[in-house]
């Protein structure tokens, strides 16, 4: 009995379940005690889930693809969050790299050579690539000037949204908010899924996302690149120590977590609209990609499936809207997810306490 | 000269508020917990203090204590939610960073769900008057402020209490050893930032605009959080820098009014304090002037 639960205690997954359904359960209680229906906001989450409306009955296929559509960014941000994570870095500037990487792909879009398939490559290159430089610039800052990286990041991603606004702006047919649509031959809409998904702005971007998956599990789990960081993470001196280059392990690890973040911003700049923003405020995909890598403990499957538990809060966020609850029960529920998250410690020490009492039982001290 | 006497008023109505959150969070890392979840502490406060203040003014009550409750109520409402932090890190070992982002989410919901569930909209409703300036231009929260900063450099370094704090901070382990209650302190620490939090936040709502909306305090809990570093853990140093990154600010908005200054785009003048950080946290590397033991969970009897 005590070893069952002790192995539960220690399994990750087992424990990021525990804490998504905590953070729903809260959510659910602060939902009725402000007297609405909890369950309006479980049928807005299952229409997302399945498409099928159980109000009217009746089912539409795109609420599905809108939820995969959403979840793109996030997996992405969240892949971000846990690469820098394996080697021991907090890295809350996916936001900073997620806005570089919209603003360089909109500047390509608007730019570029309009060359069928080479013009959206370039731009979701261009992407990947700020997006890495601005990951990298954190982890140089870290490794050779012991920056914090927590201060550093989030300086950085104020950085990218009044740089993205002075370089948008610029662009052409630029208004305050918005620039002159792209052309065709940027986008990375994919007709087939508009077609069997009623028009859902469901795109190419997803293939891309898969790509970075599977680099992401490949890299980690396959590669001695991936142990370097992972050893790094676990001890610097240790690491250090058996020869492992530290600062480069830093810096590369930096920017390649940089550099999924980018994709998103790519991703999204020419996946779900058709022109250039100009941003007002953050989108904070790269603020979630904490929480999903957190939920997800940074692996290539639970993060895949984390970010799509994040697309479908996200996309049902409108529909809960509908039904009379304040859509920002979501937000509330991610919060307290990240909250339970922190608080796993907790188990740790009530182990603890267990082992000591066993430990006194056997031994005869009452 | 005169242009900059002309421009104080404005600039010590955006420094107050960075200021006393700033001064928030050096107490805390002084004690040896890291507290991120300024940002969100503001907004809680923020959101508090519109929401009475609007309540309050809509009843017909005097304009004066009004105001006064509506701080209050801020600073209450950053104190109760710095709790969760506090029991977070102290209590129960956590990761210090997660569960101050996790802060931060949290209140960005908490506060617009509120919003909805009392005004039926994504935002507080607005009020009539906030805050009014004295003879000399100047808003009370400068003065707010200045109180802060003295109070904090008198009891961090001229009472025991203050000493015994940052002894948390330094050296947890020996501080204990001379009788010092290391979790105690530390929940002093967390929940005086989680205060001074909550009353900025309603320093900024009543002074710089007329609701809270989710963009009241857009990023300066995190430069509060900057100028802790940039201002090297000290009174002197963190008042230094918040009025730095708070003129840098300022300018974005005056910038206008001056012809030599209108060519540059005002974004310029808004990436100025943070990338003024970066490179200061650059220059001055190397030497680390941080409480040694910030940001690392205290145990009982441990090493």
């Amino acid at each position: 009995m005590s070893t069952t639960r002790k192995r539960l205690s220690e399994s990750d997954g087992f424990v990021s379940v525990l804490v998504v359904l905590m953070g729903f359960l809260v959510g659910t209680i602060l939902v009725a005690l402000v007297g609405k229906n909890p369950l309006n906001m479980y049928k807005a989450l299952f229409q997302a889930l399945s498409g099928y409306n159980i109000d009217n009955g009746r089912m539409n296929i795109r609420y599905v693809a809108e939820t995969l559509n959403y979840s793109v960014p996030f997996i992405l941000c969240g892949l971000s969050m846990g690469f820098a994570k394996r080697v021991g870095l907090f890295n809350i500037g996916g936001e900073g790299q997620y806005i570089m990487g919209l603003t360089l792909a909109q500047t390509v879009a608007l730019l570029g050579p309009q060359v069928v398939v080479l013009h959206w490559v370039l731009a979701i290159a261009a992407a990947v690539l700020v997006g890495s430089l601005w990951g990298g610039i954190v982890g140089i800052l870290k490794a050779k000037y012991e920056v914090s990286e927590v201060v550093s990041t989030i300086m950085l991603n104020y950085v990218a949204l009044y740089l993205s606004r002075i370089i948008c702006l610029q662009l052409p047919g630029a208004t305050t908010y918005k620039t002159a649509n792209f052309p065709k031959t940027a986008l990375i809409e994919n007709t087939f899924f508009q077609q069997i998904t009623r028009n859902s702005l469901l795109n190419n971007g997803i293939f891309m996302m898969g790509i970075a998956v599977i680099i992401y599990w490949f890299i980690m789990e396959k590669t001695s690149l991936g142990y370097g960081m992972r050893a790094t993470g676990f001890n610097k001196e240790a690491a250090r120590a058996s020869g492992i280059p530290v600062v480069k392990s830093i810096s590369i690890s930096m920017a390649i977590s940089g550099a999924f973040a980018g994709l998103a911003g790519g991703i999204v700049a020419l996946g779900s609209f058709k022109y250039g923003r100009v941003l007002a405020g953050m989108d904070n995909y790269g603020f979630d990609g904490i929480a999903v890598a957190l939920v997800g403990n940074c692996t290539a499957l639970g993060t895949t499936l984390a970010g799509l538990l994040f697309g479908l809060l996200k996309n049902a966020q409108a529909l809960m809207q509908g039904k009379q609850i304040p859509k920002e029960i979501t937000f509330i529920i991610q919060g307290l997810i990240v909250i339970f998250i922190a608080l796993r410690s907790a188990l740790k020490l009530y182990q603890q306490f267990l082992d000591k009492r066993q430990l006194q039982k056997e031994v005869g001290i009452q | 000269m005169t242009m900059i006497l002309g421009m104080l008023p404005s600039i010590l109505m955006i420094v107050a508020p960075i200021l006393i959150t700033a001064i928030g969070g050096m107490i805390c890392e002084k004690s040896g917990v890291v507290n991120i979840a300024l940002e969100g502490l503001m907004a809680i406060g923020a959101c508090t203090a519109a929401a009475a203040h609007v309540l309050m003014e809509g009843s017909g009550m005097n304009h004066s204590l009004s105001l006064f409750l509506a701080l209050a109520m801020g600073l209450a409402a950053g104190g109760l939610f710095s709790l969760i932090h506090a029991v977070a890190a102290i209590n129960l070992n956590a990761d210090q960073t997660i569960s101050g982002t996790g802060i931060n989410l949290l209140a960005n919901g908490v506060t617009i769900f509120a919003s909805q569930i009392l005004f039926s909209a994504d935002r507080t409703r607005e009020f009539r008057m906030g805050m009014q300036t004295d003879a000399l231009g100047i808003y009370p929260t400068a003065y707010i402020a200045l109180v802060v900063v003295i109070l904090s450099w008198f009891i961090l370094y001229k009472l025991p209490f203050g000493m015994h704090l940052r002894a948390c901070g330094e050296h947890p382990g020996a501080a204990e050893s001379v009788g010092i209650n290391v979790k105690r302190m530390r929940y002093w620490a967390v929940v005086a930032s989680g205060v001074l939090a909550g009353l900025a936040g309603g320093c900024v709502v009543l002074t710089q605009t007329i609701q809270y909306t989710s963009n009241t305090i857009n990023g300066r809990g995190f430069i509060a959080l900057a100028a802790v570093s940039f201002g090297r853990w000290s009174p002197l140093g963190v008042t230094g820098a918040a009025l730095l990154f708070g003129t840098a600010q300022a300018f974005s908005i005056i910038a206008n009014n001056i012809p030599a200054l209108r060519v540059l785009p005002t974004e310029v003048f808004n990436i100025l304090p943070y990338v003024v950080t970066l490179a200061a946290l650059v220059l001055f590397s190397g030497k680390n002037y941080a409480p040694r033991s910030a940001g690392l969970p205290y145990e009982k009897g441990a090493s």
